[in-house]
């Protein structure tokens, strides 16, 4: 029997979809993507209702779940991350259930291990055979890597496949087998290619940025880990990026041949494994049209998926290979947790993603930020979401100095002997009051919005309401 | 060590607040040309609020407005109470000039209760009288302890194009530095404006070390780093001043006279330099 189906419902009418199941989605095709919105609406005009949402990071293009939470469409969601328009509403209380943030490694995990159950996974795949072969690093909608979409494709009971280039015959090395997928759909779109993958990524031109990034790039070179075989991640972030930029400098300066480079791919890293930097990418997710091209077609960047990526639960995940990781934080505190939760008024803004595993596995964890944004103390005694915990965070550089957490002597002893700016984090945490005062806290009731838990399955923190 | 010097529009909060952190080895805080007519008042205001409220741990340059102008005896009554390391008083011509500024400065001082003459200057230099006259400037008075080339105002002056190569400010540039090396104090280069031209940067931070210049300005905190580098000796210059030091301190044991290294004498000025070399070296270690 054909797995190609005309439509959409007629796709959730076989899956067996019910009120009060779980569908799931990737989220590779980021503020591009239309998949999940299309799927939900045609749920809704079957008049399907009470659904949980496990879909791997939720951004602004998926606003239209706001109102599908107030007509009761929606009634749970389970998420690594979760952007501001969608973020602010949740922290208004418009959801009865609370949000399960998961991260980028638990997802898998829990998926895997029977903890978070899938009943109907819909997988966008820019390229698919009838068959349900599909891959992210062909057709209109080329996302690069599909590494969210295994578990969800592996262990949903029904997998439906939706592409916007069905090609006829046999697709030649598939990301995700067909013997996973049980339907599939063709559509004129998945998604917006603007929204999919930015043209470049671009290095920070902010000199506060700039001086972060030297600091954590000399900072790398002082800890004794950069050496042949060095291993690395970092964000898409402004600085993160110029880091990543000025350890390349370094690495062909000194000829140091690194072993891979790992996560979320942007052409910097594209670029640190073409100049021999690295052996290997290990690709979870492409960030930018660079990233796309070079999954395609270089056999040295490599897709993997977010289990081998970060599951805790799968003992040679790659993340604890990791030598060095650098992460952001929308603040961290004197214990060195971290929050990319929420804003600095409570309301919710983003997610773990792949931060606290990373943060886990990395030997060095290294949160780059500068001390305040917009006279916003970025440094405080308190976080008000525990995302990453502080036990797992190894060094904080601001552009007023390098904290090292008092569980790594042995890196502040280093850094010092390199003459960098080693402080206190108490200190900055003092010098960010002086500048900026103190902020009254957000006001918040006692309603819970959305549940942290670590990428192990335990809770980690909760997330209440916040009062205009 | 002022191997650069960053200028910092003093009506800008942000870039005050991190003016500290870019990597200068000091700091210009400009009441002067960043700074519009109409917000004289409130620079001047802030800049001594940032001086005293952000504990920057970098040498503290204010640029006031011109003698002659109905700013500049505001700009020092505001400021030096503060206690800026440097005042740089602008579009000096003579060592009048110089003087009325030093005067000025001497009141508020004591009026303050100051210790006098704790206020430096780093008259800038940017038109043609001001060259001429450049010696007498940097001799005017024992405040000055530097003088600070600006290349843009000069080429106005002189009325002809600034271009990247510079062969219009040759003279200029060859003329400050034999001045201030005559007074014995420090000369510092004009900033590069080509906030993307790196390897002009560096050429052009090369070529302005070669003639005698100490530093140079900045107008991009991006710029700083290769200003730095420049100005910074090499590791074969930290080398060889340490081969020099050990030798000097093998034949001060020995009981010798004379001494030489790799087949030259090592006299006084060359030890002098040694030991500066050295001094600059434990200064920017591990720093930018």
């Amino acid at each position: 029997m054909s797995k190609l189906l005309k439509d959409l419902k007629e796709a959730i009418r076989l899956s067996g979809l019910k009120d009060g199941m779980t569908i799931s989605f990737h989220h590779h095709l980021r503020n591009g993507d239309r998949t999940a919105v299309m799927v939900l609406e045609a749920a809704r005009e079957l008049g399907i209702k009470d659904l949980n949402v496990n879909i791997s990071s939720v951004f602004d293009t998926h606003a239209s779940f706001i109102d599908m939470i107030k007509e009761g469409v929606i009634t749970g969601i389970e998420t690594d991350y979760m952007g501001g328009a969608v973020g602010k509403a949740i922290s208004s209380g418009i959801m009865e259930k609370p949000v399960i943030f998961r991260t980028h490694g638990g997802r898998p995990g829990d998926i895997i291990r029977g903890a978070s159950h899938i009943d109907v996974a819909f997988v966008a795949a820019p390229t698919s055979d009838a068959e349900g072969n599909c891959t992210g690093k062909m057709g209109k909608s080329a996302c690069g890597s599909l590494g969210y979409a295994f578990a969800d494709a592996m262990y949903a009971d029904k997998t439906v496949v939706i592409t916007d280039n069905l090609i006829e015959g046999i697709l030649d090395k598939p990301s995700i087998s067909g013997e996973y997928v049980d339907y599939v759909v063709a559509v004129e779109k998945i998604g917006e290619p603007s929204g999919i993958v930015s043209g470049t990524t671009k290095i920070t031109k902010d000199p506060v940025g700039l001086v972060i990034a030297d600091y954590a790039a000399k900072a790398i070179e002082a800890s004794g880990l950069l050496k042949d075989g060095f291993s690395f991640q970092t964000g898409a972030g402004g600085a993160s990026l110029a880091a990543a930029k000025y350890l390349k400098d370094i690495m062909m300066e000194k000829n140091i041949k690194g072993s891979f480079g790992l996560g979320g791919i942007t052409s910097y890293m594209v670029d640190m494994l073409e100049c021999g930097c690295f052996e290997k990418l290990y690709d979870v997710q492409c960030f930018d049209l660079g990233a796309v091209e070079s999954i395609r077609t270089n056999p040295n960047h490599i897709e993997i998926t977010a289990e081998k990526y970060a599951s805790p639960w799968l003992e040679e995940n790659m993340v604890n290979d990791l030598d060095v990781v650098i992460l952001g934080a929308t603040e961290i505190d004197t214990n060195f947790n971290v929050n990319v939760h929420t804003d600095s008024n409570g309301c919710i803004m983003g997610g773990s993603g792949g931060h606290s595993d990373t943060a886990a596995g990395a030997k060095i964890a290294m949160i780059v930020a500068p001390l305040s944004r917009a006279r916003i103390s970025i440094v405080t005694d308190e976080v008000l979401c525990k995302s990453t915990p502080g036990s797992t965070v190894d060094v904080l550089v601001t552009q007023c100095g390098i904290a090292v957490n008092p569980l790594r002597p042995e890196l502040s002893e280093r850094f010092k002997e390199a003459g960098l700016p080693v402080v206190d984090i108490h200190d900055l945490a003092e010098k960010a009051k002086r500048l900026n005062g103190v902020p009254l806290k957000p006001q918040r009731g006692d309603k819970v919005v959305a549940e942290v838990l670590y990428r192990d399955g335990t809770l980690l923190d909760r997330i209440y309401n916040v009062i205009d | 060590m002022r191997r650069t010097m960053l200028f910092f529009p003093g009506n800008s909060p942000n870039m005050l607040l991190n003016a500290g952190y870019l990597g200068s080895d000091s700091l210009i805080l400009d009441l002067e040309d960043a700074v519009a007519i109409t917000e004289k008042d409130s620079a001047r205001i802030l800049v001594r609020n940032a001086i005293t409220g952000l504990e920057y741990e970098k040498e503290i340059i204010v640029r006031i407005n011109p003698v002659g102008t109905p700013f500049w005896e505001k700009d020092l009554e505001t400021i030096i109470p503060v206690k800026p390391h440097m005042i740089m008083p602008t579009k000096v011509g003579t060592a009048e000039d110089v003087r009325i500024v030093s005067a000025k400065i001497a009141e508020i001082e004591e009026a303050c209760g100051m210790e006098a003459g704790s206020t430096k200057l780093i008259p800038l230099i940017e038109t043609a009288l001001g060259i001429e006259n450049a010696y007498q400037i940097a001799t005017a008075d024992s405040r000055v302890c530097a003088l600070f080339l600006g290349g843009e105002d000069l080429t106005a002056d002189l009325r002809c194009k600034r271009t990247k190569e510079g062969k219009e400010i040759f003279y200029a540039r060859t003329r400050i530095v034999m001045a201030a090396r005559a007074a014995g104090i420090d000369v510092y280069d004009t900033p590069w404006t080509d906030v993307e031209d790196f390897d002009g940067l560096v050429k052009d931070a090369e070529f302005a070390k070669s003639l005698g210049f100490t530093g140079k300005s900045s107008i991009s905190p991006r710029h700083i780093p290769y200003i730095n580098k420049v100005f910074s000796p090499t590791e074969e210059e930290i080398q060889y001043a340490q081969d020099v030091i050990d030798c000097i301190e093998r034949a001060k044991a020995e009981g010798k006279g004379v001494v030489s290294l790799r087949g030259k004498m090592i006299d006084a000025p060359i030890v002098a330099r040694a030991v500066q070399t050295l001094e600059a070296a434990r200064q920017i270690k591990g720093g930018k």
